[in-house]
């Protein structure tokens, strides 16, 4: 998997390609840090922000912020109390289903979703 | 849980027992005239296809996601029925605008059986419209949401829900096991529970749509054979079924829709059989006065000045099938091969 800040860094910069407002200073004020951080987390000087600004950033971006927090190391916290509230469930699940490929993977999970009406 | 196999909606129960499995696939099929005659049961031309709308939450409408479920394609005026297969008893609450297609009361979660607001998977194989009189029903047609044709509007004045709703809830599995699996009976009044017969071909806006009550045709809702205690009242799965407009169905899924569904004369010319089913030993209920006080899309149609239903001549009904008729308890029904 691609480092965090690198990733981040080429996803920016190819769309400041088509939309000048993904610079550095301006991604980093819509994210609310300060663009030298952001730069030094582009560059791998400093560890990747915190989950929140992950998130913001995956916003900003259009990433998926799962993915994202998984390349800094990071697992959500709504997915951290999930498992911690049923902690042999999950990870035995999680255990049991690391080898599988995708489509056996997606097969477990694509129940159909009952909203409220 | 309910999950999607080759656009059908696979209901299971795997904590309550391994067979405790209902297949339910959507059903295109003729619309019959509506012109007050009664007809048989028209034939299945295919499954409609079954998609999560959450696949596609940028192009349907906001409500659609809150409901949850799925969606599927249909033109309007064409005409749709249920199919249900498997061999464990399921009671099957199903409604339209959230409408019971069964009582015509408002949507509950619950079951009911006085008056009975469900049908018994497989007992009861199929469902073509709602139940409007003892051994009639008026059969499911596809409408525009807010054009007024609806059961959902008239009843309630207003187009908010469209769509089919399913509530499923198992046979205990007690009961199952001390009725099926210890006497190894696979049929109750004398209708298997797991093949049932096949009634196959043999031979606009995003709003979404709403189901009106069309023509008129013979089909039994039957009477819960079981004790109402036996039905599994902790266990149930739901379902919200949207109905998109064929026309916006490539714009919503990028799939092109089914063809244009087939007209009664085209039925006709290509002589596609009829059907009657028979359960002996079983049965129907009355029907629902309020149902059988609704106006039917042609009823509609000139209350408003309309012409909504295009091809709608009566036509003369060719072969009908008759699917176990005079058949015994236990005796098994021939099949056409």
């Amino acid at each position: 998997m691609r480092s965090f800040g690198d990733y981040v860094r080429a996803r920016r910069a190819s769309l400041r390609k088509g939309d000048r407002s993904f610079s550095v200073r301006q991604v980093a004020q819509r994210i609310g840090v300060e663009p030298s951080f952001l730069s030094k987390v582009e560059r791998e000087e400093v560890p990747p922000p915190s989950e929140e600004k992950i998130v913001a950033l995956a916003k900003e971006l259009d990433e998926d912020p799962d993915v994202l927090l998984a390349m800094a190391g990071k697992v959500s916290s709504d997915l951290k109390r999930a498992i911690l509230k049923r902690p042999e469930l999950f990870a035995g699940l999680i255990r049991e289903l690391k080898h599988l490929p995708d489509r056996a993977v997606l097969r477990l999970v694509r129940e159909v979703r009952d909203g409220k009406w | 849980m309910i999950e999607l196999d080759k656009d059908e909606m696979v209901v299971s129960f795997p904590d309550v027992h391994p067979s405790a499995e209902l297949r339910l696939d959507f059903q295109r099929t003729l619309r019959i005239p509506d012109d007050d005659k009664l007809y048989p049961l028209p034939a299945g031309l295919g499954r409609f296809p079954l998609r999560h709308v959450d696949d596609f939450e940028a192009r349907v409408p906001a409500p659609w996601i809150a409901h949850g479920g799925v969606m599927l394609p249909m033109y309007q005026s064409e005409a749709l029925w249920i199919d249900f297969s498997g061999d464990y008893p399921m009671a099957v609450k199903i409604a339209a605008g959230k409408i019971n297609a069964v009582t015509g009361k408002a949507w509950s979660d619950a079951l009911q059986k006085k008056p009975q607001d469900y049908v018994v998977a497989t007992l009861q194989p199929w469902l073509d419209g709602y139940c409007v009189e003892k051994g009639v029903i008026r059969q499911f047609v596809a409408m525009p949401l807010g054009s007024g044709y609806s059961a959902e509007e008239q009843i309630t004045g207003e187009a908010k829900y469209g769509g089919l709703q399913i509530i499923v809830y198992p046979m205990k599995r007690e009961i199952y096991r001390q009725t099926f699996e210890s006497r190894k009976v696979v049929e109750f009044a004398g209708v298997p529970f797991y093949s049932a017969p096949s009634r196959g071909l043999a031979g606009a806006a995003l709003r979404g749509m709403g189901l009106a009550p069309g023509g008129r045709m013979r089909q039994e809702i039957y009477d819960d054979p079981f004790d109402f205690s036996d039905w599994d009242t902790d266990h149930a799965a739901r379902c919200f079924v949207h109905l998109a407009n064929s026309m916006t169905w490539r714009a919503i899924v990028g799939e092109a829709p089914p063809t244009v569904p087939f007209t009664a004369a085209e039925y006709q010319r290509h002589r596609v059989h009829w059907f009657d089913y028979y359960a002996e030993g079983s049965s129907a209920l009355p029907g629902a006065g309020v149902l059988n006080k609704l106006l039917s899309v042609v009823q509609m149609g000139k209350k408003k000045n309309d012409a909504p239903l295009p091809d709608n001549d009566s036509i003369e009904v060719g072969k009908v099938v008759e699917l176990r008729k005079g058949l015994k308890d236990g005796q098994v029904r021939e099949g056409r091969f």
